[in-house]
């Protein structure tokens, strides 16, 4: 077994992910007019992140509980007011509160 | 109006900073225990800034996997970043040079995506910059203070940070759907979807940077063949985003 320095793993790691990140960006200048590209485009952003908060969101905390409060109260505050740091805070602390409760 | 877009960058990146702080002292910890040194996993991270991928990199690292194999790891897990920097080529400020292409491709986390292209009617590097500038030193810091002092943030404390960055995005996709109902469908069939495969048993469990391509995918390309957006009112949909 080889033991490569461990920068040298770094330095792969990095330079792999980098290119991921700059091709299309670097690549694709222009508008796509493409309507189906479009709409997709357009839909990424939504789908990739409701897939990545659920239900990962749920093992944040120490029992399910905790989580799925917070889960739901920022879902309320982001409907009622969207502002961001408030939801984001919001769920924290919801969570940090309900988590220390629980485990009295 | 630069500087401003800078500074909207920075307020709006504070829960972003709050998430990478605690997730990056676990990564941390893990650095510690693969056998880095505290100058090593920041290095990692300042060049990396990639959760998923550093952590699976700590267990290649620790195993003495060969360089191919690392590469082909961190190909697999952040190919989602591909999607994300196609989506963020459309959304960005066509005037933007290609020298802030480069800058800007460095900072294409979930995190800084989601807030970036969510964030103004026209996108300006400067703004993602500002992200950039808290959020990154954030996820370093993290890193760095993990690995040193394991026990220096609280358990509780940190789970509770991790969730600023989950309820950040759900600041960021739950207010178009108040004006878009299709999206309100969307999330819910995606969140769904990925409690599904998240949940089921054995081989269908795919890993979490998979799950995500996978689905985002499919969900999507579905979405834009049922529900296109009309060229006309292209503007209109970007108000809405």
């Amino acid at each position: 077994m080889t033991y490569y320095n461990t920068y040298l793993y770094i330095l792969v790691m990095a330079a792999v992910t980098y290119l991921i990140r700059v091709l299309p960006l670097t690549l694709i200048r222009r508008e796509i007019k493409n309507t189906t590209i479009r709409s997709f485009l357009y839909y990424v952003p939504y789908v990739t992140l409701a897939v990545m908060t659920f239900p990962a969101i749920l093992s944040a905390t120490a029992t399910i509980w905790p989580a799925l409060a917070a889960f739901l109260l920022a879902i309320i505050l982001a409907w009622r007011d969207g502002n961001l740091f408030k939801v984001a805070i919001g769920a924290c602390l919801a969570a940090f509160i309900l988590e220390f409760f629980i485990s009295l | 109006m630069n500087k401003k877009s800078y500074f909207k960058g920075i307020r709006d990146g504070i829960p972003i900073a709050l998430g990478y702080i605690a997730v990056a002292f676990t990564l941390g910890i893990a650095a510690k225990n693969a056998g880095l040194t505290a100058l090593q996993s920041t290095v990692m991270s300042i060049t990396n800034i990639t959760s998923a991928g550093e952590f699976a990199a700590l267990g290649l690292i620790a195993s003495g996997a060969t360089l191919l194999e690392m590469a082909a790891t961190q190909l697999i897990i952040n190919l989602r970043y591909c999607i994300m920097s196609c989506a963020l080529s459309q959304r960005l400020d066509p005037k933007a040079s290609f020298w802030h292409r480069l800058l800007i491709a460095f900072g294409i986390t979930d995190e800084i995506f989601g807030l970036s292209i969510c964030a103004e009617q026209n996108l300006t590097p400067f703004y993602i910059y500002g992200v950039m500038s808290i959020a990154i030193p954030g996820w370093a810091l993290g890193t760095c203070l993990g690995t040193l002092s394991g026990n220096l943030l609280p358990a509780g404390l940190l789970r509770a940070m991790s969730i600023a960055i989950y309820g950040m995005f759900i600041a960021i996709i739950v207010p178009p759907c108040k004006k878009n109902r299709i999206l309100a469908v969307l999330i819910t069939v995606s969140m769904a979807a990925s409690a599904g495969f998240t949940f089921l048993p054995g081989p269908a469990r795919l890993s979490p940077g998979f799950r995500i391509i996978i689905l985002t995918v499919v969900i999507s390309g579905i979405a834009a063949v049922l529900f296109p957006i009309k060229e006309n009112s292209g503007e209109e949909n970007h108000d809405v985003l």
